[in-house]
């Protein structure tokens, strides 16, 4: 009997296990979203066990959010919220008296852009997980965010240039990050008719050089073009490294319903920009000087401080008189992506309104360059014969295409906005190997490393534009939607759905083991040389000035000093310069005081930040620690006494007495 | 009978092994420092000392040999060292956050005073005598400062003098 309930309950168990890993579960709603998936092998692959690292570092433009957001894959764990472009309360950023200067721009402070295209920085064509660069859209900028810190080390604001999309691509050695207008505006601004736009508006292509040592960044030159719309761009690689491509619509001109207007020619252009030879142009002194007014913002590690440079002039080349740098690919319909696979043989087109993807042989180009084989040119610019440069064509069978990435290992995928789908094709051959559905509304696609010359082809996310139905809903407003797929196989595999910050525009990703040795842990208290660092507790003083009051203040786990200040005036303009004592990973402390019309700060172990605060009424105003920092984390508070106008006693600042 | 078993258990295995996502590359995983330090800690045996004038603590000291004389050169560094990392917690003749350094070696060993300074974190974890000063210290933990064993052992100099 005993053996016979054994057999039986291992049948029975047999039996159910498929179930277990069938590709639909039975209450409908996987079927339903169309979420076909092997659960069980899906969930083996992206499950990271408490106690493990993942294996990838994925950095998710915030798009609309103005910031970049870092998750871990394959597990889709939320890592980190860089701030960048927007304030950001939580950390103070922009807030705090040393990040304001980082918003700065000559239309005065910002405190909020769309963010697009996260760029890792090379070295050998291969992201090194140095720096990331990202692109300000509205307020045209780049900024350059430092991967020992995950913080934001520099922003420089791009004068000449209205929408700053196609940015900050890199060159193969990050030579360069890049930025183009995808709005055409007059250069130099002025006061004129919109109606007169043919013509007479321009657009600039900026080449953004990056200082090998201290990636500090500085515009080279600007390269000025025809009025089109530049939409996107990447640099060349191996045999292409030189060159720089751009795509372009509105090759009409239009300046009024665009949706239309703007999509009237058969073709629009690549524009292929060889920046070597603009370098040597540059070197003969054969730019203008123009009057450009633009700031570049950087930040201080050891100040724990950015500064904003005012900069005046900025070298312009026109490709009129420097022939060889700017040269047009015809390319079907308002492209939109234009990817380099990781030979640098291959230049896709994404004509958005075509079903076809374009492919164009960088070795035609300079053939046809050599041959002077000319179709024709615009404003002084020599246009291409579109068969004497186009290596194939993608009958993809899908609609509108955007964006291509690749596995290094000779297939491309690319993404269908209007068909909500990735297409696996091979490049040589252009035939189509697989598809598969996203959910929903697909942009831009990442592998990791999938622009450079070696990705890691093991990955791909998806970044969608719609989500309605993903998730539980939370309203009217979703966040939006970034669908895994394992790309190791002949098909690809759906394998993790997970929600973003903002907008996943788009993403790059990298190995974790490029980044983590170079972490930071600590800022070096011995190295801080902020102006205004307290770096020991018998140096913590207040020092007014007429209604200027500075209290250089410390905290260590679990207590402020001073905690008890005396002597502050209605009317008073108190700096808080507050220095975290402490030098031991993961201990920063916050600081907040009642009635501050700005942020918390939020002090890394050895940082130095300072909170303006500027009291309204008398009375005693309470301040405490907001980052949970230990056991007697309650305890960490103070007191502020603040008096009528003239009625305050002698300052006094003290701890303990 | 044991034929069938057999067989319905292979029947389980094949099913499993069909399930299991095989075929698909392995994935690296790297075990974070808080899970290799749990193992290792369940490997090792584990007997506290009691009495603080032999008890050396858990660190990376284990002898320190003090000099005759004192070296007034490495007091000087010690003592600003002592006041740089250590005075926001600690005055030298009275308790304030936390105890008073003076006359610490009647009352500990010079290897358990440089292990508190080095390694305070896993000092109040598990040393008997460092979880015994911080209940002492209403559970105010000792900050870890990230000093170095040279500049402790000159901060222990420092003590001396005290």
């Amino acid at each position: 009997m005993n053996r016979i309930t054994k057999i039986m309950a291992i049948i029975a168990l047999a039996m159910t296990v498929p179930q277990g890993c069938s590709n639909n579960s039975n209450d409908g709603t996987a079927a339903k979203k169309g979420g076909a998936i092997n659960k069980s092998s899906a969930a083996e692959k992206v499950y990271v066990a408490p106690g493990e690292y993942d294996e990838f570092y994925a950095f998710m433009s915030g798009g609309f959010s103005g910031q970049i957001s870092v998750y871990g894959l394959p597990s889709g764990r939320l890592l980190k919220v860089v701030p960048v472009f927007s304030v950001d309360g939580e950390k103070g950023y922009g807030f705090n008296e040393e990040t304001k200067p980082l918003l700065e721009t000559t239309h005065g402070f910002i405190p909020w852009d769309d963010a697009h295209h996260p760029e890792l920085s090379q070295t050998n064509g291969k992201p090194d997980g140095k720096y990331i660069f990202i692109n300000g859209n509205n307020t045209p900028r780049v900024a350059r965010i430092d991967l020992t810190t995950f913080e934001t080390a520099e922003i420089i604001e791009l004068p000449n240039a209205g929408g700053n999309h196609s940015s900050p691509f890199t060159t193969e050695n990050s030579e360069y990050v890049v930025a183009g207008t995808r709005f055409s505006v007059p250069i130099p601004q002025t006061d004129m008719s919109i109606a007169e736009y043919k013509g007479k508006f321009k657009g600039s292509l900026s080449f953004i050089s990056v200082d090998p040592e201290h990636g500090h960044m500085d515009i080279d030159f600007q390269v000025l073009m025809p009025g089109y719309d530049y939409d996107l761009a990447h640099g060349g690689k191996g045999k292409s490294h030189g060159w720089m491509f751009f795509t372009t619509y509105n090759t009409e001109e239009s300046h009024t319903l665009k949706e239309v207007n703007a999509s009237q020619n058969d073709k629009d252009y690549i524009a292929a920009i060889n920046w070597k030879k603009a370098q040597e142009y540059i070197q003969q002194g054969k730019f203008k000087e123009m009057d450009s007014e633009y700031l570049i913002n950087r930040y201080d590690e050891n100040k724990h401080m950015a500064e904003s440079i005012k900069k005046n002039k900025v070298r312009v080349l026109d490709p009129t008189e420097c022939p060889g740098v700017v040269y047009f690919l015809p390319t079907p319909k308002s492209p939109h992506g234009v990817d380099v696979d990781p030979t640098g043989s291959y230049i896709i087109g994404n004509g958005k309104l075509n079903a076809n993807l374009t492919v164009h042989s960088f070795d035609k180009m300079i053939q046809a360059i050599e041959n002077e084989s000319f179709a024709g040119e615009a404003y002084g610019i020599p246009v291409l014969n579109f068969e004497d440069v186009v290596a194939g064509t993608v009958e993809s069978g899908g609609l509108g295409p955007l964006h291509t990435e690749f596995d290094g290992q000779g297939n491309a995928y690319t993404t269908f906005f209007i068909s909500s789908e990735v297409v696996k094709w091979k490049l040589g051959t252009w035939e189509v190997l697989d598809r598969i559905p996203t959910y929903y509304s697909v942009g831009h696609l990442m592998i990791p490393g999938g622009d450079s010359k070696e990705p890691w082809g093991k990955y791909m996310v998806a970044l969608n534009k719609i989500t309605k139905d993903r998730y539980l809903p939370t309203g009217p407003e979703l966040a939006h939607s970034a669908q895994l797929y394992d790309i190791t196989g002949d098909k690809m595999e759906l394998i993790l759905d997970f929600p973003t910050i903002g907008e996943p525009h788009y993403a790059q990703a990298i190995a974790a083991d490029l980044i983590v040795p170079n972490s930071k842990k600590i800022y070096s208290l011995e190295e801080n040389t902020h102006p205004h660092a307290t770096k020991s507790e018998s140096e913590t003083r207040v020092e007014k000035n007429g209604n200027e009051v500075h209290i250089y203040m410390t905290t260590i786990r679990s207590h402020f000093a001073p905690d008890n200040v005396e002597g502050i005036e209605v009317g008073d303009k108190v700096y808080f310069h507050v220095t975290n004592l402490e030098q031991d990973w993961d201990v920063p402390h916050g600081f907040s005081v009642m009635g501050a019309q700005t942020a918390e700060l939020l002090i890394m172990p050895g940082q130095t930040e300072t909170l303006l605060w500027e009291p309204k009424k008398p009375g005693v105003i309470p301040f405490y620690c907001t980052d949970f920092c230990s056991a007697l984390h309650q305890e960490m508070q103070g007191y502020l006494r603040v008096s009528a106008k003239g009625q305050a006693p002698a300052v006094t600042a003290t701890t303990g007495e | 009978m044991k034929k069938l078993t057999t067989i319905a258990a292979l029947a389980l295995l094949m099913v499993v092994a069909a399930c299991g996502g095989g075929g698909t590359e392995e994935r690296k995983t790297v075990k974070t420092p808080d899970v290799v330090a749990h193992e290792k800690a369940i490997k090792e045996e584990k007997a506290p000392p009691i009495d603080p004038m032999t008890s050396k603590g858990i660190g990376p000291v284990s002898e320190v040999v003090l000099g005759e004389t004192i070296d007034q050169g490495m007091v000087e560094e010690g003592k600003a060292l002592f006041d740089k990392n250590c005075a926001a917690c600690h005055k030298t003749d009275k308790k304030y956050i936390g105890p008073a350094p003076k006359d610490i070696l009647e009352r500990r060993t010079p290897e358990w005073v440089m292990n508190m300074i080095i390694n305070p974190t896993e000092m109040v974890q598990k040393d008997p005598l460092a979880k015994q000063v911080l209940a002492e210290s209403n559970g105010a933990i000792m900050a870890d400062q990230n000093i170095t064993e040279d500049q402790a052992r000159k901060i222990l100099e420092y003590f001396r003098t005290l």
